[in-house]
């Protein structure tokens, strides 16, 4: 899984860190460096823009993996500098800067200097494609392996819309039809008569639209859902 | 009779249907709808009011549908799933239904990025062949798609789009045929300019006896002037239109009278295509040359059932 991020605008940024003096720079040594937003590099540009800009580095590193459990014991060991710092500008994707928020030992700012674009995969050197919009129903053995729900403009269930021309979407000549290439797949073997079924009206409820979703992992079952805090439920009424 | 609609009556009878389509204003006009009613009243069996074509915010299809009604036209009420969800599309078509309104075609719609709120969310919580299937299940079972009752009838005469100029083109039979599965009573196609594949895709059509199971009205776009056929042609999205249309509007003294003449000429060919039952005309802010196209078509005047 990569996290695709593009560095937002400078001036963004300095909005956040308009009242702070004192900033601390993490990047993460994973989906940020691979894309050139959150990287060794770019993390020492940001500190040169904002000693330009008359802000005081505490310090900076780059976390390996800004998302995993490991993020606390880098925090731990930068303990100092972070410290020191007014605000932390995270370099990283969203759960990176969520990560480094929960971890903190002192509650203090922590502001995102990336925007988090989509889950993609590089399926050409250099060029990530959105795949999956976690939608906890997957399609993807109906679809070839692509996703209609992200790959598809209208995220349409039923096969390509009318404005599907010599491959692409109407949204874009760059942008490939998801139903084209799906009918291609199932024409190359041979399972065309999949795309006769009517896809029944997917369940969003389980996805974007059925509430913050949590899961605790078990050894036997896997992954168990659950929507609310485990304390909320016993309080709930 | 399903909804008892004009259209339904005359597509049933096997009679050859003429439709129009009006959009509503941005604005809150009643009158500029009235006025669209009043030129294609005499011309046609129903008339479709879009909603938010190209993705353009305007006056709701639903009022424009009212409208259309008070003024004694036959609203089609077209539907587009990008801008309502489940809860929304079901109830306007419970409101459609209490305000008279029998016919109700379902849409993708035009993606937002065309329009003019191009940074909205699309919803797209169900999609077109979906929304069919829930208007049948509404009508034949009296349920919700959640399958709850719905107090009360629920007449819808259910219509779709095709658009046999999309690609793949293999596909676009099958995908008739799906909305014919879903329970779909009629079908608008996009704009014919292209006869001979158009001709194509109803041969594959009658040969899975689709034609047998739905009435298929070809759409049409009359063309004022060269530079429209040219946009058409490059901007809008599903229409094709071939270089011998654009050829013989360059050559024309009248751009204006030949755009006529040639969808003229496509109309008497439409109308020899087995499994065509009517045509859609589609005149895109032009609602005045309707009447004297179906005339010259010989498709006036218009039978009352």
């Amino acid at each position: 899984m990569k996290t695709i991020t593009q560095q937002k605008p400078i001036e963004e940024i300095m909005q956040y860190v308009d009242r702070c003096k004192w900033i601390h720079i993490i990047g993460c040594g994973t989906c940020a460096t691979l894309c050139h937003t959150g990287g060794k590099s770019e993390v020492v540009e940001m500190k040169q823009r904002l000693e330009a800009s008359g802000k005081k580095v505490t310090g900076w590193m780059v976390i390996p993996t800004a998302c995993d459990e490991l993020t606390a014991d880098a925090l731990r060991q930068e303990a100092e500098a972070v410290d020191k710092a007014d605000c932390i500008l995270a370099m990283t994707c969203a759960i990176g800067v969520q990560n480094i928020a929960i971890h903190l030992k002192d509650v203090k700012p922590v502001y995102p200097g990336l925007n988090t674009m989509f889950i993609g995969i590089e399926d050409k050197p250099g060029h990530f494609t959105e795949v999956c919009l976690q939608c906890a129903s997957c399609v993807l053995g109906r679809t070839a392996c692509v996703c209609p729900l992200v790959r598809c403009a209208k995220s349409l269930f039923n096969g390509p819309c009318g404005g599907s021309s010599d491959g692409k979407c109407e949204i874009s000549p760059d942008v490939p039809c998801a139903w084209q290439i799906i009918y291609d797949r199932l024409v190359e073997t041979g399972r065309l008569d999949e795309m006769e079924a009517i896809e029944p009206v997917k369940d969003w409820g389980v996805s974007v639209s059925g509430g913050p979703r949590q899961g605790d992992v078990d050894a036997e079952c896997g992954i168990v859902l659950s929507s609310a805090e485990p304390e909320a439920t016993s309080t709930k009424s | 009779m399903k909804a008892g609609t004009n259209l339904e009556k005359i597509l049933e009878s096997g009679r050859f249907a003429v439709t129009a389509e009006a959009g509503p204003p941005k604005g809150t006009s009643a009158a500029v709808i009235q006025r669209k009613a009043e030129l294609l009243r005499h011309c046609c069996d129903a008339v479709n009011i879009t909603d938010n074509q190209t993705a353009i915010v305007r006056m709701s299809s639903l009022a424009g549908c009212v409208i259309t009604k008070q003024a004694g036209v036959e609203p089609v009420m077209q539907m587009v799933v990008r801008d309502r969800n489940r809860l929304a599309l079901q109830a306007d078509i419970l409101g459609a239904i209490a305000l008279g309104i029998g016919n109700i075609l379902c849409l993708s719609g035009d993606h937002q990025k065309f329009g003019n709120h191009p940074q909205a969310k699309g919803v797209f919580d169900i999609d077109s062949i979906q929304l069919i299937q829930m208007m049948k299940k509404m009508r034949d079972e009296k349920k919700f798609l959640n399958g709850e009752e719905i107090s009360g009838d629920v007449p819808i005469y259910i219509g779709a789009a095709a658009n046999p100029f999309a690609d793949p083109f293999e596909y676009r039979v099958k995908r008739l045929a799906k909305k014919v599965k879903a329970g779909v009573d009629f079908i608008q196609t996009q704009a014919v300019y292209d006869v001979p594949r158009f001709a194509k895709y109803m041969k594959m059509a009658c040969d899975m006896g689709l034609d047998k199971k739905v009435h298929i009205l070809a759409g049409v776009i009359p063309i004022k002037s060269l530079g429209m056929a040219r946009y058409m042609r490059d901007y809008v999205s599903g229409v094709t239109v071939p270089d011998e249309i654009i050829d013989r509007l360059k050559g024309a003294e009248k751009a204006k009278e030949e755009g006529v003449n040639i969808i003229l000429e496509i109309i008497e060919q439409i109308k020899e295509i087995p499994g065509i039952h009517g045509i859609h005309i589609m005149a895109v802010g032009w609602e005045d040359i309707v009447s004297e196209m179906v005339e010259r078509a010989g498709l006036m005047p218009r039978p009352v059932l």
